[in-house]
């Protein structure tokens, strides 16, 4: 090797580590981009439409002045809270079952096999066999309903990243817990699940976020409604069904509240996220990893 | 009180793999027991089957028998309650990463549904004095996390974890492995303190170490304990060739 061949190596590596450096930074854009843009645009859109009333008051007929999604925000908060004590106690239950209990058995594989196929069911088909399980039977369409599709939706996900999450605890961890004479069911509850929660409160979140926004397994299910109702048993607004029957409407007001709408579900479903992961990072010592 | 340890005819196998072979041996209470031997010889499996941790993998299997004072662990007892009273030690300090340090200590009684507060206090703050730990801890017990202190500080968090649960004996696979030198002198200065009230058994790499901590010395081989003595005789004029070899530094 010539003693100058060095230094050349040298640059090619100052180089390729800024270009290197750069592709990342370019990524980051690229990913960072259309979630910007697209909030940027509702605002510019939506929020000129935003005042007390859409907060306040249910929708008003065509022509008539006014008017808000006031029904359709709390719906969507029931559905969620149906969908969420379905889907996120089932996702970890399955989830812990799978890590932890089953671990190589037939049952935990055919359960895996099973959620990762329900992950891939299109949404529509959710509403449709929820409409086929619970509508028809019931003869009427219901909130509960809707939560039901919902949970279901949410069950996949949170199961899959709860098994994730915990398959990543050490096993010295455990260990520790077994030596100490505690039983495995309750090093399981108490240990494991527990140094995984901040993953699996993710998964939650995630699962959450993606269902919020959901409008096809509502269609058959929820309905939607332009009245005021937190009856389970009654149909019930949602957000995104709001937006999908305004957006398609031919009005223009309507198409502003639609926008507004939109906005404010994106808003409601950070605000939630935020408003979740600050009360569950409250108490968490100093240098925990 | 540390209680003796009585093992007859201990066979163990993980899968096909017949791990120990005929293992006799006493361990005598409230003294320090070093285990020996080349990686892979045994000894940690051994330590494992004293408190039953071995059956955590599915695969491992025993046969023969361990009295822990007058307990038969395997015919009289359940796992949960013989790793009560004995205790273990890693080789990695394992502190629950998200746990305070107090925490940490009162898992072992937290967990098995210990209620008291007070006294919870108290055998805290005991243990952590018997590991030598609570002079650096004590201003932080409930700030911090188990997993903030240095490596030497969670080797001792887990040993005053073990501590906590008063168990009669304590298991400690080599504990130091991990460790700079300071951290190491300290768990042997600390080993040498609690074999007062407990019955200690260590598995170690390093010779010095037994020779400085334990009165009896175990030198296992190929998964058969070829020779157990006095640390002293052992070093000094062990009976048996392969013990000398070993220890003199031929092999190992």
């Amino acid at each position: 090797m010539s003693t100058n061949s060095f230094p050349l190596r040298s640059r090619l590596r100052t180089v390729t580590d800024h270009a290197v450096t750069g592709l990342t930074i370019l990524a980051t854009v690229v990913v960072v981009t259309p979630l910007v843009a697209i909030f940027a645009y509702l605002v510019y859109k939506g929020a000129s439409s935003l005042n007390l009333a859409f907060f306040t008051q249910i929708p008003k007929p065509v022509g008539v002045a006014g008017g808000g999604m006031a029904n359709a925000i709390v719906g969507s908060a029931i559905l969620l809270a149906i969908a969420s004590a379905i889907g996120v106690p089932i996702g970890i239950g399955g989830g812990v079952f799978l890590a932890e209990f089953g671990r190589g058995t037939k049952l935990a594989n055919a359960v895996r096999f099973t959620a990762d196929v329900l992950n891939g069911v299109p949404s529509i088909v959710m509403g449709l066999a929820i409409y086929a399980l619970i509508v028809i039977p019931q003869k009427h369409f219901s909130a509960l309903s809707g939560g039901v599709a919902l949970g279901i939706m949410m069950i996949p996900t949170v199961c899959r990243t709860t098994e994730e999450m915990l398959m990543m605890v050490p096993h010295a961890v455990r260990e520790a817990a077994l030596g100490l004479g505690v039983p495995n069911w309750r090093s399981v509850l108490s240990i494991t699940v527990k140094t995984a929660s901040p993953g699996i409160i993710t998964g939650c979140m995630l699962a959450f976020a993606r269902v919020a926004g959901e409008t096809a397994p509502l269609l058959f299910t929820a309905l939607g409604n332009d009245f005021w109702s937190s009856s389970l048993n009654q149909p019930i607004a949602a957000l995104p069904l709001q937006i999908y029957v305004y957006a398609l409407s031919p009005y223009d007001d309507w198409h502003r509240l639609a926008w507004a709408g939109s906005l404010v579900l994106i808003v409601l479903i950070v605000l939630a996220v935020s408003l979740v992961r600050y009360v569950t990072s409250r108490g968490v010592l100093k240098g925990a990893s | 009180m540390g209680v003796g340890i009585e093992v007859t005819n201990l066979n163990a196998w993980y899968g096909a793999n017949h791990t120990l072979q005929d293992i006799n041996l006493n361990i005598p209470a409230n003294h320090a027991t070093a285990l020996i031997g080349p990686s892979g010889c045994g000894k940690s499996t051994f330590v494992r089957c004293l408190n039953r941790m071995h059956e955590t993998n599915p695969i491992a299997r025993v046969t023969g028998s361990v009295r822990i004072g007058d307990l038969d662990i395997y015919a009289e007892a359940k796992p949960v309650e013989i790793r009560r009273r004995v205790g273990m030690v890693f080789q990695r300090p394992n502190p629950f990463p998200t746990m305070s340090i107090y925490d940490n200590v009162a898992a072992g009684l937290k967990l098995n549904g210990y209620k008291n507060r007070r006294s919870l206090d108290e055998i805290v703050e005991n243990s952590l004095k018997n590991s030598a730990l609570w002079d650096e801890v004590k201003d932080d017990l409930k700030k911090k996390s188990g997993a903030s202190l240095s490596g030497g500080q969670q080797q001792r968090l887990c040993i005053a974890r073990a501590l906590a649960v008063d168990p009669e004996v304590l298991l400690m696979d080599e504990p130091a492995s991990a460790l700079d030198p300071v951290s190491t002198s300290k768990i042997e200065d600390l080993i040498f303190q609690l074999k007062a009230q407990y019955t200690i058994v260590i598995v170690t790499h390093n010779m010095q170490q037994a020779a400085r901590v334990a009165e009896k010395t175990g030198f296992f081989l190929n998964g058969r304990m070829v020779e157990f003595d006095s640390t002293h005789k052992i070093f000094t004029n062990p009976s048996d060739k392969r013990t000398e070899d070993y220890i003199t530094g031929r092999f190992g």
